[in-house]
């Protein structure tokens, strides 16, 4: 579970972040959805504790993001915006090597990257360098090194970009999965679609605040309007 | 500690993939120092050399009026050229180097024993004949002194009675000593040895990652920072190492085909070289890498990283310069200056001489000392919200 009170953060003059308060509960997928610039990527940077806040607080699963950033990290998978592979190794091998700085041992951590590229569905490339590999095969082995110890809370930022239709189906398949095994899934995305096939919760962020909050269907009823994306847009609007 | 090494052995194993890594690290970086040289050797030394031995040519005019004077300096290494009609002109005209006229007199005066005229025609203005000159003038005047004693002897005078001052230069500098002096860029070799062995790990680790986009996942893993920091450092250091290690041994191979024993030199590039140099530089090692990753941290790209050491590079050659053109005479405290003191050592081992152990100690005490604080330094910008960021 992924709460976060008050996050504020500027960057000079620009503030990115400007009281962005959620919960993301476990065994549901909570959406952040918002235009691009609305204050995302820096929100969920904060939380997986690559920056620190100017204030507010974040806990992840009771733990201060601030005060135990190490045990935050082991607690969270993340995939960020920033999803490069070292392209000289194998995918195998950039598994293990984030499996090994989680701290797993060699045993435990062959097991789970196993398991992962079983799950993955990413047999055969697996042993192949990722030089040269698709955007769906970079995507894969990104999350299957962060998901490799195996963590409570589950946190990507934009995870479908540059998927196409069937990587983002057998992605969406995965999150789902993770949903039903009872972790907490939030990702950040800035497509309609996506928060309306997937998340349990949707998070609509604009120019660094949380505009609303709430399942699709109660984010309908709250703006009167039978279609989401219009919903969308006047939440969206309202906030300009 | 243990993530310091995992992440040290991903480092390594990707370079070891890397051809740019190995190219340059275990290829360029231990070869251009002793190549670099050996060319330098062969131009500067070779020519001397060859200027030595080889015959002297000179346009002689008049040769048949002093035939023993010719066969003497025929055996000193005259090439006898023919007579031309205007020797004057003929070397203004640049057509010929150095010509010399025997007096029409000569023969008459010599048998009289009175002093016989030889007139040397050349242009000083042109550098190139002065050695040439020189090396003809000394020809004569051992000819015309040997004569000297001989016409004393003769009159059953002591030679000794002509020479009233006698002036021995005695050169105190060992032949190590003077071949040490054309070595003074070894050392600056050896630093861009170390340079050129972990540039590309040090950028590739850290501008690198970060252009690749995957410092930010490499930093979310829950180690700090400064252990991934030491570990792409130990990397860093192993590859330039190794590359120090090669190189070192390429200059033991080149010392071969260096002509030191001809220029009556001789250079302790030997095992005990080794054996100092090498304790001695490894702490410069561990300064220059850790140097070269806070370059690299800094840069917002691999190019820009490239600039930037690309201008570092030139630093070490600073001592060598300054070593080369002011004769300064070690102190102690100037083994305390990390490159400096490298340098005032190395250059004293090729000389075969003892370096004091307190210099050594002070200077790795120094040089470690300098690392740290590098270390710590760069840890900062580590630890700064920015690094992962690509601008």
């Amino acid at each position: 579970m992924i709460e976060v009170r008050d996050l504020r953060k500027a960057f000079g003059a620009t503030r990115a972040v400007d009281g962005v308060s959620f919960t993301a509960r476990d065994g549901e997928i909570t959406g952040l959805l918002g235009p691009n610039g609305a204050g995302k990527t820096t929100t969920l940077r904060m939380l997986y504790t690559l920056m620190r806040p100017d204030s507010g607080s974040i806990e992840v699963d009771g733990r201060d993001a601030q005060t135990e950033a190490l045990a935050v990290r082991r607690t969270i998978g993340v995939l960020p915006d920033a999803r490069g592979l070292y392209k000289r190794l194998t995918a195998r091998e950039n598994i293990e090597y984030f499996a090994a700085l989680q701290g797993l041992e060699a045993g435990v951590a062959r097991a789970r990257t196993d398991a992962l590229i079983a799950t993955l569905g990413m047999q055969d490339i697996a042993e192949r360098r990722t030089e040269g590999f698709s955007q769906g095969e970079r995507v894969k082995t990104a999350i299957a090194r962060a998901l490799v110890h195996g963590p409570q809370n589950v946190v990507l930022d934009e995870p479908t970009n540059g998927l196409d239709v069937m990587a983002t189906r057998s992605l969406r398949e995965f999150l789902r999965a993770l949903r039903d095994a009872g972790r907490c899934v939030l990702l950040s995305t800035h497509l309609m679609q996506e928060v309306a096939a997937l998340c349990d919760r949707i998070v609509i962020i604009a120019h660094g605040r949380v505009v609303a909050d709430g399942s699709a269907a109660e984010l309908r009823a709250r703006a009167q309007e039978q279609n989401l994306e219009e919903a969308f847009m006047k939440f969206i609007g309202g906030a300009a | 500690m243990n993530a310091a090494l995992r992440v040290f052995v991903k480092e390594c194993r990707e370079s070891l993939r890397d051809r740019r890594v190995l190219v340059n690290s275990l290829l360029v970086g231990p070869l251009i120092g002793p190549l670099l040289f050996l060319v330098l050797m062969r131009l500067v030394v070779g020519r001397e050399l060859e200027k030595a031995e080889q015959p002297l040519p000179v346009v002689v005019i008049g040769a048949e009026r002093a035939p023993e004077l010719i066969a003497a300096l025929r055996q000193m290494g005259l090439a006898q050229k023919p007579a031309v009609d205007d020797p004057e002109r003929a070397v203004r005209e640049q057509r010929i180097d150095l010509a010399m006229r025997i007096a029409a007199d000569f023969g008459a005066d010599w048998r009289a024993g009175r002093p016989a005229e030889v007139e040397l025609i050349y242009d000083s203005s042109r550098r190139e004949g002065g050695g040439d000159v020189e090396r003809l003038r000394g020809m004569l005047d051992s000819y015309s002194r040997r004569n000297g004693a001989l016409r004393l002897l003769a009159r059953g005078l002591s030679p000794a009675i002509a020479t009233p001052l006698v002036v021995a230069s005695r050169d105190s500098a060992t032949p190590q000593a003077r071949g040490a002096l054309l070595f003074a860029m070894l050392p600056y070799m050896l630093v861009l040895t170390i340079f050129i062995g972990g540039l590309w790990l040090a950028i590739d680790s850290t501008a690198g990652e970060r252009e690749r986009q995957s410092l930010e996942p490499l930093l979310i893993n829950p180690v700090p920072r400064d252990r991934i920091l030491l570990g792409k450092l130990l990397a860093t250091a192993a590859f330039s190492t190794a590359s120090l290690l090669l190189g070192l041994l390429a200059f033991l191979v080149v010392g071969h085909f260096m002509p030191t024993e001809e220029l009556g030199m001789s250079l302790a590039l030997g095992p005990r070289f080794l054996g100092v140099a090498l304790p001695l530089l490894v702490p410069l090692v561990l300064l220059i890498c850790i140097t070269q990753i806070l370059i690299a941290a800094f840069a917002r790209s691999v190019r820009e990283a490239q600039t930037y050491l690309g201008l570092a590079q030139l630093v070490p050659v600073i001592p060598s310069i300054v070593l080369s053109l002011l004769p300064l005479k070690a102190q102690l405290w100037m083994y305390a200056v990390p490159l400096l003191g490298q340098q005032l050592a190395v250059m004293r081992l090729l000389r075969a001489e003892a370096v004091p152990p307190v210099a050594l100690a002070l200077n790795v005490v120094a040089t470690l000392l300098a690392a740290l604080a590098a270390f710590a330094l760069t840890r900062r910008v580590y630890d700064s919200e920015r690094l992962a960021i690509a601008v």
